[in-house]
């Protein structure tokens, strides 16, 4: 069952296409990638499908309630607040639970991603993965169908990257929510990607569509394929 | 100098010195330093003294040399370079563009001049609409069904009012005590000193103190409002909270405009205190006014009339300069440089913005007599 599907999109900024004629299907509880060059406009799709800028053409349409949570790239979590407060603050907006109910399930989503005993923090005292952990807690806070991720590996070690992606696959089995994931890490990619569309920024277009082992033996553009063997090197 | 380039049978010789290369050489035309123009090469051979330890400058030259050998259609093969020396000529010939780098036109006067105000006429309707979306939550928020953080609001009202009253103090107690010296000076020819009091009273509470503490505040709490928020758009908060389907208009700056607007008559009104215990003050220094005699001449000189119009200014200038500031933090760039540019554009603006605004009023008291 088809969750989104971008329909001949046009994206970009102003006048300015970044890419054109995008076309994908992303099914239910997939883990669907967003590659590219830099500047190819991984991140400029991410924030139309999330609709924090219009399609210049084409369509993005979610297959039932639009119903979605996003971890920026830097984590986005509101500074004058404390962990706690930020992961209920998509609650408190929506304002259907009482109080004691909002906050614990938002200790719940906390302790799903490894964060319980730091509620009351601020995000200037944790680390960049534990930031990145809570900003997935908000994200997670509103229980939505598909999880957008923008860059999540960005400025984290190996390690805490590694840890990230095995608590995404985690998440996506243990919820059965749909990740949709902008990201340029390989060995991110090959860990948790089904399936990953890849974005060219010399031809504007999107190039290979597919699962990344696949595309990396039998992608048409040579450039897919070489980016895609980079991580086996 | 020996030449420092040969040809040798279809070879260019590049003869190191001892010293090795001369950075004079680096900018110098390579005719001079002995390359024959329009002679096809297929190797360069570098002669070095056995004692040459390369330097920066060397490979500076190498590179440029190869480059300029390259533009003319020589692809030549190097010999008797260091190793390390030869890679780094390697990257360097292979990073060089191949035709001269293409820089876009750079607009004359005229396209300069259209772009500002295109620019301009984009900030002002943008402001515009934000200011139509701010007044169409006001009833929304008096109502308690505004999306506002309560703690967000009282953090406002505290930055916005007890942290200000020391600087509103004193800069109205001087404001009026500098009145209070400028008439006395002035009233004391014509034995008119008592009418200091009218002076300080009628000018603070009508034009000068709403002006003060809306300019103040401007330099303070505004350009607090447009970093804070500008700060928070480049982290992405702005955006995540867009993404959550609320609107930056209602979260951010609708608190801040109404703890401002509801806060600057109460400002106001501390303002005026100061700003006439400066007047009284002086006056009993300079005139030998006794305090009953300048209050009672103060309570005379001020109607309702200018502390209404006073607070009413007050008022309007709390909502614009906190509108301003919000306006152009959720305008910034989103880095670092973009903070400070919308802090100084959103501080300028409101100290010109209240300005403007006070000659409305004056337009508009005039027309209706008051």
């Amino acid at each position: 069952m088809n969750v989104i599907s971008i329909e001949d999109a046009v994206i970009g900024y102003g006048a300015q296409a970044v890419q054109s004629g995008i076309r994908a299907e992303i099914r239910q509880g997939e883990i669907f990638a967003i590659v590219g060059d830099s500047g190819s406009g991984k991140s400029t799709l991410l924030r139309t499908m999330i609709g924090l800028m219009p399609a210049q053409s084409g369509r993005i349409v979610f297959h039932g309630a639009p119903s979605f949570g996003v971890l920026f790239q830097n984590g986005a979590l509101w500074t004058s607040m404390t962990v706690l407060e930020n992961v209920m603050l998509p609650m408190d907006l929506q304002g259907d639970l009482p109080p004691a109910a909002r906050r614990a399930l938002a200790r719940f989503k906390l302790a799903l991603v490894g964060l319980a005993g730091d509620e009351e923090r601020y995000p200037s005292s944790l680390s960049g993965g534990m930031r990145k952990r809570a900003a997935l807690a908000r994200a997670l806070a509103l229980d939505p169908r598909v999880l957008f991720l923008d860059e999540p590996s960005a400025g984290l070690d190996p390690l805490a990257s590694r840890r990230l992606d095995e608590l995404v696959l985690s998440l996506r089995d243990g919820l059965g929510i749909t990740v949709v994931l902008v990201t340029h890490e390989l060995d991110s990619l090959y860990r948790i990607a089904d399936r990953m569309m890849f974005l060219d920024g010399e031809t504007h277009r999107p190039v290979a569509l597919g699962a990344p082992a696949e595309l990396a033996r039998s992608a048409e553009s040579a450039k897919v394929r070489d980016f895609l063997s980079r991580a086996a090197r | 100098m020996d030449a420092l380039l040969k040809s040798e049978a279809g070879q260019l010789v590049v003869a190191i010195p001892e010293n090795g290369i001369d950075t004079a050489w680096l900018a110098q035309p390579l005719a001079e330093l002995g390359l024959t123009s329009g002679r096809p090469f297929s190797r360069l051979r570098v002669e070095s003294p056995s004692t040459w330890r390369w330097k920066t400058p060397d490979a500076a030259f190498l590179a440029r040399l190869l480059r300029e050998l390259d533009a003319a259609g020589n692809r030549i093969a190097v010999d008797g370079l260091p190793r390390e020396l030869e890679k780094l000529l390697a990257l360097a010939r292979g990073g060089a563009p191949a035709a001269a780098p293409h820089f876009p036109r750079q607009p004359g006067l005229r396209e300069r001049a259209g772009l500002r105000a295109l620019t301009v006429a984009d900030n002002v309707w943008a402001f515009i609409a934000l200011l139509g979306e701010v007044a169409l939550l006001v009833p929304r928020f008096f109502a308690g069904r505004a999306k506002v953080r309560r703690a967000e609001l009282l953090e406002v009202l505290a930055e916005s009012s007890s942290r200000a009253l020391g600087i509103v103090a004193v800069t109205n107690l001087l404001m009026g005590a500098i009145l209070a010296f400028v008439g006395a000076v002035q009233l004391k020819a014509f034995d008119a000193g008592i009418y200091v009091a009218d002076l300080v009273g009628i000018a603070s509470a009508r034009e000068l103190t709403p002006i003060l503490v809306a300019i103040v505040l401007a330099g303070r709490t505004g350009a607090s409002f447009a970093a804070r928020i500008a700060t928070m758009q480049g982290n992405e908060e702005v955006d995540a909270l867009t993404a959550l389907g609320v609107s930056a208009a209602e979260f951010l700056v609708l608190p801040r405009v109404v703890a401002l607007a509801l806060l600057m008559p109460l400002l106001y009104v501390y303002g005026c205190a100061f700003a006439l215990a400066g007047g009284m003050a002086v006056s009993m220094q300079v005139l030998d006014v006794s305090a009953a005699a300048y209050a009672a001449q103060t309570q005379n000189a001020i109607g309702h009339a200018h502390f209404v119009i006073g607070a009413l200014k007050a008022l309007a200038f709390g909502g614009l300069v906190a509108l301003l500031g919000c306006h152009y933090g959720l305008r910034a760039a989103r880095s670092a440089a973009g903070v400070g540019a919308a802090t100084t554009s959103a501080v300028v603006s409101s100290i010109v913005g209240v300005i403007a605004l006070d000659a409305v009023f004056a337009l508009c008291a005039n027309a209706l007599k008051v």
